[in-house]
């Protein structure tokens, strides 16, 4: 197993201290909550949909480095994209630090998203990473709540 | 004139602990979580194989030599277990798969029995989650309710406040011994004092109590104790409820099957007398062995030792930790076991803990199921540390340029 160390790279402390998106919109479309009750990491997503296009999103709440790292970074790499492919990156991340992905799997579309692959060593941490994702997913279905139990 | 107490002999007590000479990304392992977990003493594992390869049987079976020798073992461990909580009798010793079992028994059982709509059953702010569903659920099936003693910042109960909460309408009283998050040792003494002086009984959970302090059930007046054989330095999977022999008489039983009853026929079944009314089936015979034997690995180490040990690296640590700018220590109670709960600003416990996972540094990150007491502290969760008498100050030095590191790191 690879030192837990190794996960916490630059850019995920910075994106931690300084979290982009972070806040509420007021006039969203979409919007869901997620907990993981394993770390008590709290996660507010709010979005605004148009023409089948993610034109705004903004997160709030308190987690651990990785969940604040990964929902600002997520976010990020969400606004501006069509549902379809934020779909399909949350798919394609998931199956990343799950470990799931078949042998030889690519992952075009996560970018540097793909600096959180190490997360797969550390089964303990892998909600943490997921949990905006399994947010996203909820928000996009119309569901109000995601867990990531 | 005072006995000054003889210190362990620490390098030679880690030699029992094959764990201790593991490494963990490269790092040689502290173990710093018995909180969690004892570690077993060779003895004590030794002794398991031991019945598992030349007396492995079943208990109160039959009258083979085999089968009377592992009931004369296995009934030998609850007479070390009797002594070791200074039970009056063996019959007070109900083995259980641990402490969360032994007190969904006495929920069941005794609860069901005097609980009823409109009571109240008294718990402490700090408990574990073992000792607050097995009631709510209770509760709930009765139309009761939960109150709760509060505490103070610094992680005490606040005894005034029982005059007021136990009343008429208590039926009884819920309390841990030691607070496996803050390591509050509670005065559970005067508690059961102040209870029984309302008539009221008191169930202790001991789970993190019976590896730091002498107890004795008599003269603390428990009606019931429990605890965990895991965390006592045995294994897995066997546990104790100690319960005042006049109420374990009067409960009835809880599961039914072998080895409790005394005749069973289609139109009635009787059972045997306590304990072995609610020891239906087939028990973790070595488990149970094997708790005896980490017993007498226990006492022969000296307990006086090891509390006088294990509180010098508490002091130590708090010491070291404290100095850290930072870093804040949940639960200052002047009387306090050898675990310290900590948070330091900017960085999450889970963060915390995987990054002293990485320097070898084994921790408890998370809520300790014990999710009342991060509310009231308003924290998602801590990073714990606990001592046992293998631990050195060394280990409190890896433990704190662990932290310092991490610290660094998130600047
Ligand atoms: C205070 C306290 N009570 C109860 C328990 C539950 O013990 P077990 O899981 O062995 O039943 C624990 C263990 O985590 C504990 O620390």
């Amino acid at each position: 197993m690879s030192n837990p160390r190794e996960l916490y790279q630059q850019v995920i402390l910075e994106h931690n201290k300084k979290p982009r998106n972070f806040g509420k919109l007021e006039s969203c479309t979409h919007h869901a909550e997620g907990h993981n009750p394993l770390c008590g990491d709290q996660l507010e997503l709010s979005l605004i949909i148009e023409n089948g296009q993610v034109q705004d999103i903004k997160f709030t709440g308190s987690g651990c480095a990785i969940d604040t790292a990964s929902a600002s970074l997520m976010t990020g790499a969400v606004k501006g994209k069509p549902v379809a492919e934020a779909e399909a990156m949350a798919e394609q991340f998931r199956g990343m630090v799950r470990g799931d992905l078949e042998p030889g799997a690519q992952t075009p579309l996560l970018g540097k998203l793909t600096l959180f692959s190490g997360v797969k060593d550390l089964p303990s941490r892998v909600k943490c990473a997921v949990l905006p994702w399994a947010t996203l997913h909820a928000a996009l279905k119309g569901e109000e709540e995601a867990s990531t139990e | 004139m005072t006995t000054t107490l003889h210190p362990l002999d620490v390098s030679a007590i880690r030699k029992d602990f094959s764990l201790l000479s593991r490494d963990f990304h490269g790092k040689p392992v502290v173990y710093l979580d018995s909180a969690v977990s004892g570690q077993m003493p060779l003895v004590a594992i030794e002794r398991m194989a031991k019945y598992e390869r030349e007396e492995h049987t079943n208990v109160h079976r039959g009258v083979s030599t085999l089968s009377q020798e592992a009931t004369d073992f296995y009934e030998a461990a609850r007479e070390k277990v009797r002594k070791f909580i200074g039970a009056g009798s063996i019959k007070e010793i109900v083995w259980t798969r641990g402490t969360t079992e032994a007190i969904n028994l006495v929920a069941q059982t005794y609860g069901r029995m005097h609980v009823k709509e409109g009571d109240e059953i008294l718990l402490s702010a700090m408990e574990h989650h073992a000792n607050i569903v097995p009631w709510q659920m209770l509760a709930q099936e009765k139309g009761a309710t939960i109150k709760v003693i509060p505490m103070t910042d610094a992680g005490e109960l606040i005894l005034g406040s029982l005059d007021e909460l136990l009343t008429a309408r208590t039926k009884i009283v819920g309390v841990v011994h030691v607070s496996n998050v803050l390591g509050t040792v509670n005065p559970v003494k005067e508690i059961i004092a102040k209870a029984h002086a309302k008539g009221v009984p008191v169930l202790v959970d001991g789970a993190q109590a019976v590896p730091h302090l002498h107890v004795d059930v008599k003269d603390l007046d428990a009606d019931f104790y429990a605890f965990s054989g895991h965390k006592l330095s045995g294994p897995t999977g066997i546990g104790v409820l100690y319960g005042k022999l006049a109420h374990l008489e009067a409960m009835p039983p809880w599961h039914g099957g072998g080895n409790m009853i005394r005749s069973v026929s289609w139109e009635k079944t009787t059972y045997i007398p306590a304990p072995g009314k609610f020891e239906a089936g087939t028990p973790p015979i070595a488990a149970a062995i094997g708790l005896g034997a980490a017993i007498d690995y226990l006492n022969n180490l000296g307990l006086d030792r090891i509390a006088a040990h294990e509180h010098e690296l508490l002091v130590y640590a708090t010491e070291k930790l404290s100095a850290i700018p930072g870093l804040r220590i949940l639960g200052q109670a002047k009387e306090k076991a050898s675990v310290i709960s900590f948070v330091v600003e900017g960085i999450h416990p889970h963060d915390m803990g995987s990054l002293l996972d990485g320097e070898g540094v084994v921790v408890r990150a998370g809520h300790h199921c014990a999710q009342p007491v991060m509310a009231r502290f308003n924290v998602p969760a801590t990073t714990r540390a606990s001592f046992a008498y293998f631990n050195t100050r060394e280990d409190v030095d890896v433990l704190v340029s662990a932290v310092l590191k991490a610290i660094e790191l998130f600047k």
